[in-house]
Order: structure tokens, then sequence, then C-alpha cells
């Protein structure tokens, strides 16, 4: 208890050194949260433009759409901000850092997780949180006790399946070297493409986005269960399922540590 | 003119080298492209009566699209261009007798080019051999493919020289971060990357063509696919060549103001 009690308390003073080195360049900071406020608000304004056209998406109108949007958003933004560190760590490889990383007598996941905290994604999040409310007011949903519980549920899975995927890129980044691009489409691309409920893209990828990368678990399902389509008692636990990903992610990162071989000089 | 030629060399074979990542790339954008298909479908199930084009050209615009990523995207800007203005290296180039907007120009051009020669083959084929509607068409017929390979060099030429212009105001604001990423969302917007310009409202729709970021991948990739008239290819080409020319001619002028009241950065 103790040894956990000590990396929390390490990895909060992290996020401390972080934000108080952030807060040396305020201007810029701000203009990145600007920055990063205006990008994901050209997504939504591309959304609005094609429901100006089109009434609904397989079966989702315009408000439920944005819920499940502003969802993933945030989920993103969250883990992105907290793994950022993860999603730098080609550089962290290339040149060497990570030997001094390992002869600390820490445990190295803290220490990446602590290399960069990025709170200029609180923009994002605030472009997330507006279209949330806007998506509530729209969409006439009844609210309970268990959808509130969804929602909850829904960022905490999916945090995590972003964080996991995060991990999962850096891992790869022990036997290449360099990040590898293709693993943007798993990240940057179910930003993009999570803005619709899953299903949109046909059932074959809902059975892949069920079963092996979990998506739909932190979007589709619970969304169908905020919107009481479906009534199922199990809905609302559903996303806390796809914490489970963080599992493998979690050994391929051991793997990937064992199999490290140092780089740079 | 020659020393700007063998930078334009010199980076080609360095753009060649990446062949990995090119490889990486490729598969990237092939997947990106066939999901921005399947959202489109989705919609075209929803009302087939409220699509602007027909979905085949759709599916060939979106192919094109990620086929000539490299040629449009203006994310992929040289970041050293911006390290050097900001670290202050800028002043070894200032100081050499070459004009550094065209070093710039003919370094942007090169390292698109070269990317995109590496990329868009394979993707091109694949689609070509996708079933319809969902790969990509041939094109609506010899005199638009001509027409089409010339707006794509104009439009390429374009996305340059917007992206020298982004990199000359980098000398009067110092901190480039907030100026590109404003840059790039608005031409990701403007110029019909997130959603083809035919998508939006018309009377936006109209407005939006006559401005300088329609003149890059918007024009070329409709021409492809015939979805306009004569008079509307006739006056997208024109445009085209009236804002490459003042774009370049702005960024000319700027370049010159620039460095005649330059601060270097850095010690």
């Amino acid at each position: 208890m103790n040894r956990i009690d000590k990396a929390v308390r390490l990895y909060f003073h992290y996020i401390s050194i972080n934000i108080r080195c952030a807060m040396q360049y305020k201007t810029s900071f701000f203009l990145t949260a600007a920055g990063q406020f205006l990008v994901s608000f050209t997504a939504f304004l591309g959304m609005f433009v094609l429901f100006q056209r089109f009434s609904r998406v397989e079966g989702f109108t315009y408000s439920e759409v944005l819920l499940c949007f502003a969802v993933m958003l945030m989920e993103f933004s969250l883990a992105e901000m907290f793994a950022r560190g993860f999603d730098r760590f080609s550089g962290m490889v290339r040149t060497g850092e990570f030997d001094r990383v390992l002869v600390r007598p820490q445990n190295e996941i803290i220490q990446v997780l602590g290399s960069k905290f990025e709170l200029t994604r609180f923009g994002r999040m605030l472009q997330a949180a507006v279209m949330f409310m806007y998506g509530i007011t729209k969409s006439g949903i009844q609210w309970n006790f268990p959808k509130v519980l969804t929602v909850i549920f829904m960022l905490t899975g999916g945090t995590a399946v972003f964080f996991a995927l995060f991990i999962i890129y850096a891992a790869l980044c022990f036997f290449t070297l360099e990040g590898l691009e293709f693993m943007n489409i798993f990240t940057d691309g179910a930003r993009e493409f999570g803005k619709y409920p899953v299903n949109v893209y046909g059932p074959k990828f809902l059975l892949f986005t069920t079963f092996i990368i979990p998506y739909a678990l932190i979007q589709y399902y619970p969304l169908l269960y905020i919107l009481g389509r479906r009534t199922e008692p199990f809905f609302p636990f559903l996303p806390l399922l796809a914490c489970w990903f963080l599992v493998p992610a979690l050994l391929f990162w051991k793997f990937g540590v064992r199999h490290y071989k140092s780089s740079g000089s | 003119m020659k020393k700007y030629l063998s930078f334009f060399r010199l980076r080609f074979a360095m753009g060649l080298q990446y062949r990995a990542a090119a490889f990486g790339g490729i598969a990237t954008q092939f997947t990106w492209g066939a999901m921005e298909i399947m959202i489109f479908r989705a919609f075209y199930r929803s009302d087939a009566s409220a699509f602007p084009m027909s979905f085949s050209a759709t599916a060939s615009y979106l192919w094109l699209q990620q086929a000539f990523l490299a040629f449009f995207a203006t994310w992929m800007m040289d970041g050293d261009i911006f390290d050097s203005i900001v670290n202050g290296d800028v002043a070894y180039e200032l100081c050499r007798p070459v004009s550094i907007y065209n070093m710039w120009f003919s370094k942007g051009l090169s390292t698109r080019l070269s990317r995109a020669v590496l990329r868009c083959f394979p993707i091109l084929t694949v689609a070509a051999l996708l079933p319809q509607p969902y790969g990509l068409n041939a094109p609506a017929s010899p005199m638009h493919f001509v027409l089409f390979l010339l707006t794509l060099i104009l439009g390429l030429l374009m996305t340059v020289s917007l992206c020298v212009l982004i990199c000359i105001l980098a000398f009067f604001t110092i901190s480039p971060m907030g100026l590109q990423m404003v840059f790039t969302s608005m031409t990701d917007f403007f110029a019909g990357a997130l959603i083809p310009l035919p998508f939006f409202p018309e009377n936006v729709q109209r407005v939006m063509e006559l401005l300088p970021f329609a003149a890059m991948q918007n024009v070329p990739l409709r021409i492809y696919g015939g979805s306009m008239s004569c008079y509307e290819m006739q006056k997208a080409v024109f445009l085209q060549i009236f804002w490459l020319t003042a774009i370049t001619f702005t960024g000319k002028m700027l370049c010159r103001l620039a460095a005649k009241r330059i601060t270097v950065q850095g010690g």
C-alpha cells in the first residue's frame, strides 16, 4: 500500500512540475489551448454542415450524434492529457533518455506518464463539454441515475481504451524506434471516425470494435442505453468492461521493456 | 534558377529515401479513405436524394484526396523552417546569395512531390480495382483528365505558396504554434478536406469557392468526377491562377519586408 501511495504522490508531483512549467509561457499556453478548441470546432462545423443536408444517419439524429461525438472527444482528450508521455515516447527511445528512466528506482510507467502532462487539451474538452450540453438539451433524454452512471462509466472506460492504445503505440517503439504512422488510425482516427456511432460502418466493423479494440463498448452500446433504445440492466456496465483492454496493452509494454535495446548516446 | 533546381533535386532525392515510412503512410491513408467512404455511404443510405453529387463521384473524390494527400495537406509543413525562425538559424540562410522565398518554395514543392510520387500509385491502383461504387472511377472524359492534371499542378503550387506565406508570417509572430494551428484548421475546413465543398449549403458554397482555399484540392478533385459545368471549370481555373499570383506576390513582398526588419532570435 505504501508503495502505491508513494507512486501516486510522485505522479502528482510530476504533474505539478509540468503545470508550473507550462505556466511560465502563459501566452503560448492559452494560444495552444485555443488552437485545440478551434481544431475540434471545425470538426464540429463539418458535422453541422452535413446535418443541414441530411436529417439523420442510420437512425441517429443530429443531437444524438453530437452526444456521441462529445463523449468520444472528451475521452480522447482526457487520455491524451494524461498519457501524452507515451504519445511522444519514440523520442525518448531514440535519444536514449529511456535508459535514464530504467536506472531510477521507480516504476517506469509512472515516469513516462509524468514526463508530460498536456493541460492544453482542456481546450478540446471545453469544446466537447459545450457539444455535450447542446446534445443533452436537444435530444430530450429522460435522465435517471443509471444513465448518469453510464456517462461516467463511458468516460472512465473510454479514457482507459485510448490510454491503452497510447501504451501500445509507445511499446511498438521498442521494436521500431520510430512511431508507427499506422497506429494513428487507432487513436486520431478513432477520434475522427468515432464521431458517428460505430454501427454506421457496417456490422463487421461493429464486431471488430466489440471484441478486438472495444470502441463499441465505450460508444455505441452505452449510447443506445442512454437514448433509451436498449433497456437491459447490464448495458451501463459495458464501458467498464472495456477497461480490460488495458491488460494486453500493459503486458505488451512489459514485453517491450524486456526487449529494449538501448539506442542513442 | 539553377540553384533552386538543385534545392529541388536534393530535397526530392531525400524524400524518396523514406520508403518504409511511405509504406506505412499508404496503409494509413488507404484505411482512412475507406472509413471516410463508409461515413458517406451511411449518409447516402439515409437520404440518397440529398446527395449533391453521385455516390461514385464522391468515392473518387475521397480516393484522389488520399492519394494526393501530400499535395494538399497544409499540416505537412516544413517544421525546420519554423524552428530556424524561432532559434535564429534563419540568419545563415539570409546571408546566402539566394532568395529565401524561392528556396523555401522549391523545397516545399519537392518535398510534397516526392511524398506523393511514392504514395499515390499504390493507392490509386487499389482504389481503381475496388468494386463500384466504392472504388475510383475513370475520369469523366479525356478532356476532364487533362484539365484534372493541369488544375492538380496549379493546386499544388497554390498549397506551397500558401504554406510559404505562413512561414513568412512566422517572422512577425515569433511563436509559430498558434499561427500554424489556426491556419491548418482553417484550410482543412475551407478547402474541402473535411467535407467536399458541394456538401455545403448552396449560398455558403458560392462564397467559399471564391476564397483562395478553394483553389487547392477542391478544383482538381471535382473536375475529375465531371461534376462541374464548363463555365464553372473555366471560372475555377481562372480563380486558381488569380489566387496563385496574388498569394505568391504577397508572400514575396512580405518576405522582403521581413528581411528588412528582421530580429534574429537566439544566441
